[in-house]
């Protein structure tokens, strides 16, 4: 070990792969609180308002929220997958893995941009006529709906931009099989992004 | 200190995520299926009961928390006491206004 740490020597850097995922890990409970606070928002007007929350819900599609449901836990697969390929030393392996997550979360987005223009074309927006025209439960469902939905896409944006990342260094081996800890980081944000999404479909689409 | 504990858990393998992956699947369709059905108040503790099944599933395997030194586990473990329990106090708050 002491022949193998003098070898080294020189190109040793100091890191510290442990403490890197639990700057990850505080920075995730930072999400919890920020998420927190919304689901705590809503818990409070739903129980308010229950009736007006499933009168507005009906208004939801439930096809696209378990399709999205569906892409969003495969996006999570092919994170984790990605993650076995670096430190089995498949790069190209984990790189296609990463390619994959990327596009499904596209998919995600795509999906969630023909849902909400689709909101907009039947006057459903805040501030819009038609919904102020609804009861104060119902506003506020669909103000809950856009904020969190909304939050939680923007998650989904920095979540590929983030592995958009982790791809090029993959390639350029900046993450390799010794020192993937960034690309953990990575996936630890992504796997976030489904949880957050595992509750909020059910809380938002599953309401009849 | 071996290279193992030192660079990261390298415990899990590809099948096991496909396992997840397959359970976390198949509890949506239940979610999907069960909330066409009339629990009553019951409906939503089955929809967060589902939902909180797939969270642990996603922490311990995807997010490598079984292999992660326990530290991490009483981490993630307090956190979600806290917000338990913001959640309670808010609602015999609520519950009594």
């Amino acid at each position: 070990m002491s022949v193998h740490v003098h070898e080294h020597a020189h190109a040793h850097v100091h890191r510290d792969d442990i403490g890197g995922r639990m700057g990850m890990w505080l920075f995730l409970f930072t999400e919890l609180i920020l998420f927190g606070g919304l689901f705590f928002l809503y818990a409070v007007y739903r129980f308010m308002n229950q009736e007006d929350f499933h009168l507005a819900a009906k208004e939801l599609n439930t096809m696209i929220g378990t399709f999205n449901t569906a892409i969003l836990l495969t996006s999570s697969l092919t994170m984790a997958l990605s993650i076995t390929a670096i430190q089995r030393n498949s790069k190209k392996l984990s790189i296609f893995f990463q390619i994959v997550t990327i596009v499904l979360a596209l998919g995600f987005m795509v999906n969630k941009y023909f849902e909400w223009t689709t909101k907009f074309h039947h006057g459903i927006y805040p501030g819009s006529e038609e919904l102020l025209a609804q009861s104060s439960g119902q506003i506020l469902f669909f103000g809950l709906y856009y904020v969190m939905t909304g939050l939680h896409g923007l998650h989904v944006i920095i979540g590929m931009v983030l592995i958009g990342v982790m791809t090029r260094f993959t390639a350029k081996g900046i993450v390799n099989s010794d020192s993937y800890v960034k690309l953990e980081a990575a996936g630890l944000y992504w796997h976030l992004v489904d949880i957050i999404w595992i509750f909020l479909f059910p809380l938002f689409y599953l309401i009849t | 200190m071996s290279k193992h504990s030192e660079h990261g858990p390298h415990a899990h393998s590809y099948s096991i995520y496909i396992l997840v992956w397959l359970a976390l699947m198949i509890l949506t369709g239940v979610t999907v299926a069960v909330a066409g059905i009339n629990f009553g108040s019951l409906t939503v503790a089955t929809a967060l009961l589902i939902a909180s099944v797939k969270t642990y599933l996603v922490l311990t395997i995807f997010m490598h928390l079984r292999v992660e030194q326990k530290v991490f586990k009483v981490f993630v473990f307090v956190a979600f006491l806290f917000f338990l329990i913001s959640i309670v106090l808010l609602f015999s708050d609520y519950s009594f206004m």
